[in-house]
């Protein structure tokens, strides 16, 4: 099975929903004009990232009476949507989130695990934690989302290989930073490094898209990516430009590269269950927690 | 540990140049406003602020304005003049002699440094006075050596709308100017504030660029301790010379400290970015 898969990376207005939705109906238009099956947003991608004490102001729900999501959910009719965004819950807690819209349908909804507080970042003074990495079925196969600092840690992608997750669907709002002689900022470079890390690991295709644009005197700078379940770039979007990235997928790439490469078949769960377990009840040392 | 001849602050200019020039279309756009306005000393730094904002916006929404002191340097005129014609940009000239004598008159025993901040701050009012008249934000020339350091005056010439290049060390501004055709006379000559006759930065400050931007680039990029600089080779008196610069002049990088009384005080929990619902 082959998926055209489209990936935006934009500028967003900084705390103004309405605008942004409006980008994102006119990409959507055009992703679907090229033929696209799914397209990818960045993170925050209704909101912009920088939010403060903007957060409150905000925030959606992902269903079919927001008034945001209403015309999102109807477009995703027409192709499958990952869309970034401010999610306040029943409680009034914030989330940095990401929806999964298929066929008239909210498919899932991922809250962002990792907030990065430290830095230039101060997302867990503004934003409630997620407390949960699970993967979901779509029309394409399992796949799983994670939203930026969720994949520099590698146990969340990992959790999700392990429920079931072949198509890899990241967010990212990377503010460049790093710049030294190389023609790639050291943050991007990162970036792409771990892609690259989790497609070959994983065996697994991973697509990832980033913000562009400017928020005072931070930059994003874009640089989308495709990479296949043999660690390979299929495609790249531009650095730091607005771009929409169209590229095809070959799902079958799963088989072949697993029938080479069994690291799926051969994952030792039970041992990482009953290791963690051990790692986890030993108070006696300085572990993770 | 590394050895502090090792310590390399080369960049990639083609990037730096797409990221700034980026910057100030995007900085000064959004704001609804496409020109810019900034003083132009006839030094490296505002030079390259200059090429950047013409590159960014273009020269003809550029207003570089020279504002020579009696006792300024005809090669600074001179070689804004240079800059002016390099980027085309719209230009006027100004002396601010009359404008700040009667001043320092009223004052005979008035130093070099007080003189030079009533200087810097004549060319700051003027900068924004015209900002106004040409409809354009004004845009900063400090560099982060001289940021760090507090090599600046507190409302002169560090006032601005935006600043292009208060991440780029000196030697990197060097690296940037020559590559972006800023000429050479003003990559080369000895950088002055050109506040009296015969100033340089370096004298003044005891140090050369070259080897204090080695040890900033240590402590506040790669956060080596100030022992571990020792280590890498700065001799020590350097090292905390500087550390102690860059923690007395702090109070010249933030907004003045706001005495708290209400749920709610502007730089304490009331934030937003300046670019908010743009």
């Amino acid at each position: 099975m082959k998926i055209s898969i489209a990936l935006a990376q934009f500028n967003t207005v900084l705390g103004n929903v309405q605008r942004n939705l409006d980008k994102h109906m006119d990409l959507i238009d055009q992703a679907r004009s090229s033929g696209a099956d799914l397209l990818l947003f960045p993170e925050l991608s209704l909101t912009g990232y920088v939010l403060q004490d903007l957060v409150p102001t905000i925030g959606c729900r992902p269903n079919k009476d927001d008034p945001v999501f209403r015309p999102l959910i109807e477009a995703s009719n027409k192709l499958d949507l990952v869309i970034g965004f401010v999610e306040e819950d029943v409680r009034s807690r914030f989330y940095i989130s990401a929806a999964y819209l298929s066929r008239g349908e909210v498919k899932h909804v991922h809250h962002k695990v990792y907030l990065p507080t430290y830095g230039l970042f101060d997302e867990s003074r503004f934003f409630a934690w997620g407390d949960a990495v699970q993967a979901f079925d779509t029309r394409f196969g399992r796949a799983g989302m994670l939203i930026c600092e969720d994949f520099w840690h590698s146990s969340p992608p990992y959790l999700l290989w392990l429920d079931g997750a072949d198509l890899f669907l990241l967010q990212s709002a990377s503010p460049g930073r790093g710049l030294n002689n190389s023609p790639i900022l050291e943050s991007a470079r990162w970036v792409n490094h771990i892609l690259r890390a989790y497609s070959s690991l994983y065996t697994s295709f991973v697509a990832h898209t980033n913000r562009v644009g400017y928020e005072d005197g931070l930059h994003f700078w874009g640089g989308a990516a495709v990479y296949d379940p043999n660690g390979e770039l299929i495609a790249q979007g531009p650095y730091e430009e607005e771009a929409l990235t169209i590229t095809e997928i070959d799902l079958n790439q799963l088989h072949r590269t697993r029938a080479r490469l069994p690291l799926l078949r051969d994952e030792r769960t039970a041992l990482v269950q009953r290791e963690m377990t051990r790692i986890l009840s030993n108070q006696s040392r300085n572990i993770g927690r | 540990m590394i050895d502090k001849s090792s310590v390399d602050l080369t960049i990639n200019t083609d990037l730096a140049r797409k990221i700034l020039t980026g910057f100030i279309r995007s900085e000064i756009t959004r704001m609804g406003f496409s020109h810019a306005v900034l003083n132009l000393s006839g030094g490296i730094d505002s030079a390259l602020s200059c090429f950047l904002a013409a590159e960014a916006l273009g020269p003809e929404n550029v207003l570089a304005i020279r504002l020579p002191y009696r006792t300024s340097s005809p090669d600074s005129l001179e070689d804004a003049q240079k800059v002016i014609e390099a980027t085309g940009v719209r230009s006027m000239t100004l002396e601010i002699t009359e404008m700040v004598d009667p001043l320092f008159a009223r004052f005979p025993d008035m130093d070099n440094v007080r003189k030079g901040n009533i200087m810097a701050r004549q060319r700051m009012m003027i900068l924004y006075d015209q900002s106004v008249v040409f409809k354009g934000l004004a845009v900063g020339t400090g560099n982060k050596t001289e940021m760090l350091l507090g090599y600046t005056t507190l409302y002169g010439d560090s006032a601005n709308a935006i600043n292009p290049i208060g991440d780029l060390y000196k030697t990197q501004v060097r690296q940037l100017s020559r590559d972006m055709g800023v000429p050479s006379s003003l990559v080369d000559k000895p950088p002055s504030a050109d506040l009296w006759v015969g100033q340089t930065d370096e004298g003044e400050l005891g140090f050369t660029y070259a080897e204090v931007d080695q040890l900033l680039y240590l402590l506040v990029d790669e956060r080596y301790t100030p022992q571990q600089c020792v280590e890498t080779g700065f001799a020590e008196p350097f090292v905390r010379a500087v550390v102690d610069r860059i923690r007395r002049n702090h109070f010249k990088r933030i907004l003045p400290p706001i005495a708290k009384l209400s749920n709610r005080t502007i730089g304490y929990d009331f934030l937003y970015l300046r670019d908010w619902g743009t």
